[in-house]
């Protein structure tokens, strides 16, 4: 495959293989755990809410999940990619490395980026192939449910990287991971429908992207949703085009990378 | 035609909020050359490396490699600067040769560049340990695949920075025969160290840095030169007050080891007599050669 690469795109490639590998070699960790926990919150859930709550007609509770499921593990560990291997890569001071390196800051975020989707993918996938021995999940628009993995996956993969480059050490990290992205996915549509919220919670739900990550991506199994999902892709897109121009601006500026 | 120098540093200051690391330094180093970088702990030294490789920006003044610049031209630069870094830093992800494949590749190295890798491996003996991990690896290890690392991708301009820090005999030996026969081979050696006698076995000409600057900078010969004739150690008995005469020779005083710099060897007999006469007793007495560390002692200590 390498003999196939430019010289000129043997560096981010080579960036972008590293952070496959670096993953990969803990897969157990990367996606065997989030696919267990995943499927362990399907478990518990659909055990004890299928027979009471029904959110669209004709679909049951634990069909409902699953979407959500897949979308907040792909999300979840899309940033866990970027992020932990910046931080991990600066606390050991490996980082080095690479800013050694004539790699530009849109290569090195490139790769970064693209690994981070890679595993937020895989983890749903892995998920995805699990949930279907045992619930029989439809497939209405296979085209945004490729759209919005894709594009979730990408939107916190660059989300990873801004957290990753401004942490200073793995405290701040778990800040973000536990007081952001983790409140911002229960809280998104992941167990339930905002309509099911009362009118303040499901005006405060329109602000979280994660929302329409969520019910764009469920859109695509069920051709039901909250919200159209052509409005869910705006937002995701422009969430994502905004949090790329961000993270390029940290890197071109150097920002707690190069002094 | 003149040869365009490896580095040419041009009036660079670096600030870190009020604190002046770099003063105004100007430096140019040859293509070919084996240069030593020297200073106490906190002269600029690594700040200037630093600098170089782009981990850090000037606050004003222009840097370069081969003739690009390290800014403007960052990518034309890097490809032909290898740095080894002073902290021992790895990847614990990878062995020795994935590691060193990935350093190659990032420098857009492909398979052709394997062989030179290998060479690396073997000439830094890393063979027995190419498949183990980063992080198993000793200290000593660690240093050797650090040094690999930076010349991974055949770099024509090497700075190592305090690369044999903490090292065992053996792997100086082994590193400095392989640094040695890179700069036979026309590659640019820049190097700190805080062992000197290194320096002036190897290095052609040394900087002294202090405080952000530079304060001596010349032929490693022309340095030595600067502190003429021989020293003169010898050990008294303890208790020993010098006579008025030869106090004023004196060099340097470590407990009751006194260091005599002398014009010239007939000045030996001169010593011995006012010692003589004083009725003063020694146990050991050396003659000696100036070395680096005398000159370095000499010049960082009087700017």
């Amino acid at each position: 495959m390498s003999t196939l690469i430019s010289a000129r795109m043997r560096g981010p490639w080579t960036l972008f293989k590293k952070e496959l590998l670096r993953f990969w070699r803990v897969s157990f960790q990367t996606v065997a755990a989030p696919v267990m926990t995943a499927l362990l919150y399907l478990l518990i859930f659909s055990h004890v809410l299928d027979k009471h709550v029904q959110v669209y007609d004709g679909v049951g509770y634990t069909a409902f999940l699953i979407p959500g499921l897949i979308m907040m593990s792909v999300l979840q560990n899309a940033f866990a990619n970027s992020s932990s291997s910046l931080i991990q890569s600066k606390v050991m001071g490996s980082i080095i490395f690479v800013m050694l390196t004539p790699l530009s800051y849109l290569e090195f975020f490139l790769a970064f980026l693209a690994a981070s989707i890679i595993r937020g993918l895989v983890v749903g996938l892995c998920i995805y192939l699990v949930a279907i021995i045992f619930i029989d999940l439809p497939i209405a628009h296979p085209g945004y449910i490729l759209a919005f993995a894709f594009l979730g996956s990408a939107l916190l993969g660059a989300f990873g990287i801004i957290a990753g480059i401004w942490a200073d050490k793995f405290d701040q990290m778990a800040a973000f991971q536990n007081f952001i992205i983790m409140p911002l996915s229960f809280l998104s549509g992941v167990f339930y429908s905002i309509h099911s919220l009362p009118p303040v919670w499901q005006a405060v739900s329109h602000f979280n992207p994660f929302f329409y990550m969520i019910d764009g991506f469920r859109y695509g199994f069920f051709g039901q949703g909250d919200i159209s999902p052509a409005v869910s892709l705006m937002v995701v897109g422009v969430s994502f085009l905004l949090l790329s121009w961000l993270a390029l601006r940290m890197l071109k500026s150097g920002y707690k990378l190069r002094g | 035609m003149t040869m365009t120098p490896a580095i040419k540093i041009e009036q660079v200051t670096k600030d870190f909020g009020a604190l002046k690391a770099l003063k105004g330094i100007d430096l140019s180093i040859e293509q070919g050359e084996f240069f030593a970088l020297l200073g106490p702990n906190g002269a600029g030294k690594s700040t200037l490396i630093n600098l170089l490789a782009g981990l850090l920006r000037p606050s004003s003044g222009k840097l370069s490699v081969m003739g690009y610049d390290v800014v403007s031209q960052y990518a034309q630069a890097r490809q032909l600067l290898g740095v080894v870094p002073q902290e021992l830093v790895f990847d614990p992800f990878f062995n020795v040769r994935e590691m060193l494949r990935f350093q190659a590749g990032y420098f857009g190295r492909g398979p052709e560049n394997d062989a030179w890798v290998d060479e690396v491996i073997e000439s830094l003996g890393l063979t027995d340990k190419a498949h183990v991990n980063m992080r198993r690896l000793s200290g000593g290890m660690k240093r050797r695949a650090l040094i690999a690392q930076a010349l991974a991708h055949k770099p024509p301009v090497i700075v190592l920075d305090e690369p044999t820090a903490g090292v065992d005999v053996e792997l100086r030996q082994t590193m400095w025969a392989f640094i040695q026969r890179l700069n036979r081979e026309g590659h640019t050696i820049i190097l700190t160290t805080h062992y000197l006698e290194e320096a002036e076995v190897l290095c052609s000409r040394v900087a002294m840095m202090k405080s952000g600057q530079i304060v001596a900078l010349d032929t490693t010969a022309n340095l030595l030169k600067h502190i003429p004739g021989k020293q003169l150690r010898v050990t008294m008995a303890p208790g020993s007050a010098l006579p008025a005469g030869i106090a004023a020779l004196v060099r340097h005083r470590d407990g009751d080891v006194y260091t005599f710099a002398l014009n010239d060897v007939a000045q030996v007999a001169d010593v011995m007599a006012e010692l003589r006469q004083a009725q003063l007793t020694f146990t050991d007495m050396q003659l000696l050669e100036a070395d680096l560390e005398d000159v370095f002692v000499d010049m960082v200590g009087r700017a």
